[in-house]
């Protein structure tokens, strides 16, 4: 079993949601960003995902765009982030851990390379925001063939018709993106979402992670109460963006993350 | 297997051998099968057909003419050179051909309201000019480095009633205001038709852009049998993403006896590292939707382009560029600013006149290339575009290359 079907799996049977945090790796440099990866599983971190970053975040609002810039200025790349990976999975067997970002620098990595070093560094998924199911042969089923998940986006233009192909060659879980625009961006009414749902459980048995907007411990609790999974990643961020010190940092991402996890925690009581 | 045509690209999933595709987000992807259905029955539709053809005469001034260029050819000594004249059509350049097209089957699908980035803001002036005649809201995404150095295309759109949005990430270039765009369709996708101003972008742009643009390639057949009664010998057009050039080489492509040369932007050399120059100094990659040599790092991060041209300063190239140059069929070369400017000055003052800037770059080419050929070589240039745009980026380097004029 891998460590998302465990995860998914222990929480359920605690009749509760999980909290997904996102992070990008080495914002604002390379030791903070550790140090937070590092304590978000005892802050209420139940998987986490880890930003690759990217020169040209096509599909990232503002936040994220700039906790990019902040990464790449304090020069991250891709083996960094694995090196992120590799130390963080020195104190920690049992956080799933997925990486998040767009398919440019691991192209560029040599996608067998890629798949091995991440393998190897204890990576457990991946999130590729510009790769659709019509181009799976490019690292999802590679990836797949090697044991990592590929976790699809799905959207509110996946219809009906689209969503069993996009869904295909989905694991470990289902990322709904709640609503049509970039991360950061307003967020989805109830409604929308528990309708959402509703849909995707029709076609999918996988755990359903909801994301986009969600930036307090209330509007976590209400998305716990319908999905499986709830993602936080620019309101995480702000708190880097907006620190005036490592130490800062570290305390603003993992007070708001201890936050979260209580509105996540607290929900279905 | 051997390649009995190199005009049937894309395949079904838009690629052109490795290169092209579809990587973009899952929210535009069935947006992407929309406009790609949509195209498929328009361009097979009389109907549609016709009133493009009505608009690309009336509206934009087709055909334009091909221009035997007599005192740039006399200068020259070598090939007899020809001009296509896209710098005449309305709004100036060879970028109206495209959004005519594409404003027609926005308005088909039901589209309220049109985005585009812009570089040197021609596309973004034939953008607005477009949605005007049609009465539909537009937003042009537009650097900040370009609008400073592009004031008089700015204030024509706004004349024009388009919105212009600065976008100030990255370097402020034309890349940058692609992102931005792409954010804006994501986030509103019901109403927006997003107008995609080069062969680039994922599939069905590269392959719907080509095909708006391929008039000019189309008449300059027509023109030199007509006037000479055979084909060119060669064609040259600058590339940035690549659409002048694209329209002008496609209908060519199967005549094995047309050479047929595409020119980057060099910027300050190709070793410098400060270009604009994909195919020669980048490597395939995955950037706005499709596969396509890139100017990145070791990391796989983009790097930002230079030329002296807005209109060229972009770190990618159209799939079916990359996927001609990794066969063959099409010779790629370059040329750096100063090439250009000093390519610019002559044709000013050989045949009154005024090329844009990214234009100058397939002039310089011709330069370098003309005099070592026979007389009876015909060598057709696209002027993609006039140069009164260009005229403070001109000013700026005046002084110092007073020396070429």
């Amino acid at each position: 079993m891998s460590r998302l079907q465990a995860r998914f799996a222990e929480l359920k049977q605690q009749n509760r949601a999980a909290l997904v945090t996102f992070i990008t790796a080495g914002d604002p440099g390379y030791d903070t960003s550790l140090e937070i990866l590092k304590g978000l599983p005892a802050a209420g971190a139940d998987v986490i995902e880890l930003g690759m970053p990217f020169t040209d975040p096509m599909a990232d609002g503002p936040a994220i765009q700039l906790a990019n810039i902040r990464a790449l200025a304090a020069k991250q790349d891709l083996k960094k982030t694995l090196q992120m990976v590799r130390q963080f999975r020195e104190g920690n067997s049992d956080t799933p851990l997925v990486l998040m970002g767009y398919f440019n620098p691991i192209h560029k990595y040599g996608v067998p390379a890629f798949i091995a070093d991440a393998k190897e560094a204890g990576v457990d998924g991946l999130i590729v925001v510009d790769l659709p199911p019509e181009h799976n042969v490019d690292l999802a089923d590679p990836a797949q063939a090697a044991g990592l998940d590929f976790i699809r986006l799905t959207t509110p233009t996946t219809d009906d018709k689209r969503l069993p192909k996009v869904l295909n060659g989905s694991s470990g879980f289902v990322y709904y993106v709640s609503v049509a625009g970039v991360t950061g961006s307003g967020s989805a009414t109830l409604d929308h979402v528990e309708q959402a749902v509703a849909r995707l459980r029709r076609h999918t048995d996988l755990p359903i992670s909801i994301g986009f907007g969600i930036r307090t411990a209330e509007h976590a609790a209400t998305i716990a109460r319908l999905a499986d999974g709830v993602v936080v990643g620019s309101a995480l961020i702000d708190h880097i963006a907006n620190a005036g010190s490592s130490q800062e940092a570290v305390k603003g991402v993992l007070g708001l993350c201890a936050e979260l996890a209580e509105g996540v925690r607290g929900a279905r009581k | 297997m051997t390649q009995t045509s190199y005009r049937t690209g894309p395949d079904a999933t838009g690629l052109f051998g490795s290169f092209g595709g579809q990587y973009v987000a899952e929210t535009l992807m069935p947006l992407i099968h929309d406009l790609a259905a949509e195209y498929e029955k328009a361009k097979e539709d009389p109907a549609f057909l016709k009133e493009l053809a009505y608009f690309q005469r009336d509206y934009v001034g087709r055909p334009s003419p091909l221009y035997f260029a007599e005192r740039l050819t006399e200068f020259c000594g070598g090939a007899k050179i020809y001009l296509k004249r896209e710098e005449l059509n309305h709004t100036g350049a060879h970028k109206i051909n495209n959004c005519i097209g594409q404003i027609l089957l926005a308005r088909r699908m039901g589209k309220k309201r049109i985005i585009a980035e812009t570089g040197a803001g021609m596309h973004g002036v034939a953008t607005a000019t477009v949605a005007a005649r049609f009465g539909l809201e537009c937003v042009i995404f537009m650097g900040t480095t370009d609008i400073d150095r592009q004031q008089a295309n700015v204030f024509r759109m706004k004349l024009l009633g388009a919105k212009v949005i600065p976008v100030t990430a990255g370097t402020g270039t034309l890349k940058d205001a692609m992102n931005e765009a792409l954010r804006d369709w994501v986030t509103n996708v019901d109403s927006t038709f997003y107008m995609i101003g080069t062969v680039a972008g994922p599939h069905p742009y590269p392959a719907m852009v080509r095909d708006f643009q391929a008039v000019i390639g189309k008449e300059t057949r027509e023109q030199m049998l007509d006037q000479e009664g055979r084909l060119p010998d060669s064609l040259v057009a600058c590339i940035g993403g690549g659409s002048n050039a694209m329209g002008l080489f496609h209908p060519f492509l199967d005549d094995k006896d047309v050479q047929i040369i595409g020119v980057e932007a060099a910027g300050h050399g190709i070793e410098s590292g400060k270009h604009a120059a994909s195919l020669n100094g980048g490597v395939p990659g995955v950037l706005h939707g499709n596969r396509t040599f890139l100017l990145q790092d070791d990391d796989g991060q983009i790097i930002d382009a230079h030329s002296i041209s807005a209109g060229l300063d972009y770190p990618g190239i159209g799939p079916e560029h990359a996927w001609l140059h990794d066969i063959g069929r099409v010779e790629y070369t370059s040329v750096t600013d100063d090439e250009a400017l000093a390519a610019f000055h002559k044709c000013c003052r050989l045949e009154g006149i005024i090329p844009a800037l990214e234009s100058a770059h397939a002039l310089a080419e011709v330069f370098k290339r003309a005099p070592g050929l026979p007389k009876d070589h015909l060598m057709v240039i696209n002027l993609s575009g006039r140069g009164d745009k260009d005229m403070q980026t001109v000013m700026h380097h005046y002084d110092e290359q007073e020396e070429h004029i």
